[in-house]
């Protein structure tokens, strides 16, 4: 389904702000697989999903979704396979415009935009009818621009947006970061929801470790750049959060060696 | 009063102007400034077409298209090579001088003995309301064939207005607007936002270009100075309808900018009437455009102020 292999990314190279975001990342994922992927703060977690996105092309290492291969695609191309929800729960959506638009412009994603009328009777006929299906009462709103919503319903939006047309990957980036608790758990269920209903082969980067346990089908850890820890099947099943926070434990006594060992060698040799 | 139909008639010609504007502006959300070489630049076209003898009709619709190249030239300097919307507005701006300049092969075209869009309109209107025939006009006196001129304006600013509601509530102008409002979204969604750029870009200048070729034919010259301060001009039209018209539906928008660009002619024949020094016009014009995008945050200020106390 999704084959990533050995991409590599350095941003401002050459500079002082040189950063190696993903240094030789490898992932396969099956079809209708749900991967969660935790990591340290800039581990290059959502690197990766911009990365396959087609936010930026990668330095080298190829990526395939779907039997073909995509590296070199811009991101608007790639659009037509995948579905995407940002962290920030502003990105998702047109402010601007009404919630009936931007459906509608969600209904056509990865499709040819010709002269044809955006917003026709079948298409606002199907719009009301998904947009009930959130149980926010936002069904009765359509003409209302989207600005006006609260983050939590902006989000849910944009979940149902990028769902629309079954994509055949589904790229969720800590879609529930910004949101509050309640609100949060409102926006999970619903991605379970909407990955359950439609089978979607799903990535979601995340920062909590309870919804990576609850969630899907593997955990992938990164650090640094790499990809440390990956656990499927019976092994993520009988993951817990403390295991979880044991290993971000080790990754972090690894830093502390690496540094201490520098200085170690300083004092003696240097 | 034939004072007043003569501001309306190019306030409703202006008009076009302040739909291109409207569009870079408020859909795009791109300060673009080659306004000011492409509303020369169509009329240098129709001036330089209609001089050789060319149907004035053809000559208008080539001042469109040129427009339009000159639109994506800008659209394409900023998304193919990354340079700021002004700057590259600016480049396109600077180089239309001397293209101008060329085309006309003068400085100044005079079209007055020419056969323009409004010899056409004026032969109508002596064909119905016989030649220099005066009509009433909430009781005043005035020449039929201002009239019919005025009525034709609005007639195809009507039609311009419904086109481009219609089209910015196509799939495809859905999609421009999106670019505007947040294009991270509408890349997501798989439209190249660059191509929307400068199909939008170029579809504004398209309209600005219109303008220029319009107003030359109605003033009866076309010069290359004409389009100084053009954008600042289009901008305050789009401001006033923005403030008139509360609401941010397309449609209300549109008429908004149309109303805004009669009114402002209005307010200017009417300042200079009064005696305003012409000079002092684009001056004016600027400090009027600061006052109206400094006075929305400083109220808001103000009240903030109030209630605190």
């Amino acid at each position: 389904m999704l084959e990533i292999s050995d991409i590599y990314k350095t941003f401002n190279a050459g500079t002082i702000n040189e950063v190696q975001a993903l240094q030789g990342v490898s992932l396969n994922i099956e079809d209708g697989s749900f991967v969660c992927v935790l990591g340290t703060n800039g581990s290059g977690k959502s690197t990766l999903l911009n990365a396959v996105a087609g936010t930026f092309i990668t330095d080298s290492g190829s990526i395939r979704l779907n039997g073909q291969t995509i590296t070199k695609w811009p991101e608007h191309r790639r659009a037509s396979m995948i579905g995407r929800v940002f962290q920030n729960p502003f990105s998702g959506t047109a402010p601007g415009m009404s919630i009936a638009e931007n459906l509608a412009l969600a209904a056509r994603r990865g499709r040819k935009r010709g002269l044809g009328w955006g917003l026709t009777a079948p298409v606002i006929r199907e719009l009301k009818e998904r947009v009930k299906t959130l149980d926010m009462g936002l069904e009765d709103r359509l003409d209302s621009p989207i600005g006006k919503l609260s983050g939590g319903q902006r989000q849910a939006l944009t979940l149902l947006m990028s769902g629309w047309l079954r994509p055949d990957l589904l790229l969720l980036d800590e879609h529930t970061a910004a949101l509050d608790p309640k609100t949060a758990s409102k926006v999970i269920s619903l991605t379970e929801k909407i990955v359950s209903e439609g089978r979607l082969t799903t990535l979601m980067v995340t920062h909590s470790m309870q919804q990576a346990v609850n969630l899907g089908d593997r955990i992938i850890m990164m650090h640094h750049g790499k990809i440390h820890f990956d656990f499927q099947g019976e092994e993520k099943k009988r993951l817990k959060v403390n295991d979880l926070l044991a290993l971000f434990d080790e990754l972090r006594r690894k830093d502390q060696i690496d540094l201490g060992v520098a200085a170690l060698l300083q004092e003696n040799y240097v | 009063m034939t004072l007043l139909i003569g501001s309306i008639t190019i306030g409703l010609v202006l008009a076009l102007l302040a739909l291109g504007i409207f569009i870079s502006f408020r859909i795009f959300d791109f300060p673009d400034i080659t306004a000011e070489g492409s509303f020369t630049f169509g009329a240098s076209i129709s001036a330089a077409l209609i001089v050789a003898g060319v149907n004035p009709v053809i000559a208008t619709v080539c001042s469109f298209l040129g427009g339009m190249l000159a639109g994506s030239t800008t659209g394409m300097i900023h998304t193919r090579f990354k340079i700021n919307p002004l700057l590259s507005g600016i480049l396109v701006m600077t180089a239309l001088y001397s293209v101008n300049l060329h085309v006309m092969g003068k400085s100044n075209v005079p079209l007055l003995s020419k056969k323009t869009l409004f010899t056409a309109f004026e032969n109508f209107s002596d064909s119905v309301s016989g030649k220099d025939s005066m009509v009433n006009l909430i009781g005043w006196e005035v020449p039929a064939r201002d009239v019919w001129v005025m009525l034709f304006c609005l007639a195809i600013i009507i039609v311009f207005c419904l086109l481009l509601f219609w089209f910015f509530r196509t799939n495809l102008g859905t999609a421009m607007r999106a670019t505007g409002d947040n294009s991270q979204m509408i890349r997501a969604l798989g439209v190249n936002t660059k191509t929307m750029i400068i199909a939008g870009i170029a579809l504004s200048n398209g309209l600005i270009a219109l303008a220029g070729s319009v107003l030359a034919q109605f003033q009866g010259f076309a010069d290359v100075q004409m389009g100084i301060g053009m954008m600042v001009w289009g901008l305050a039209s789009v401001i006033i309808g923005e403030a008139l018209i509360t609401g941010n539906s397309l449609g209300l928008l549109i008429t908004g900018a149309v109303i805004g660009s009669v009114l402002f002619r209005l307010l200017v024949a009417i300042a200079l009437r009064w005696g305003m020094n012409p000079n002092d016009l684009k001056l004016i014009t600027a400090a009027f455009v600061f006052l109206a995008l400094i006075l929305p945050g400083f109220m808001k200020q103000t009240r903030k102020i109030k209630l605190f106390r």
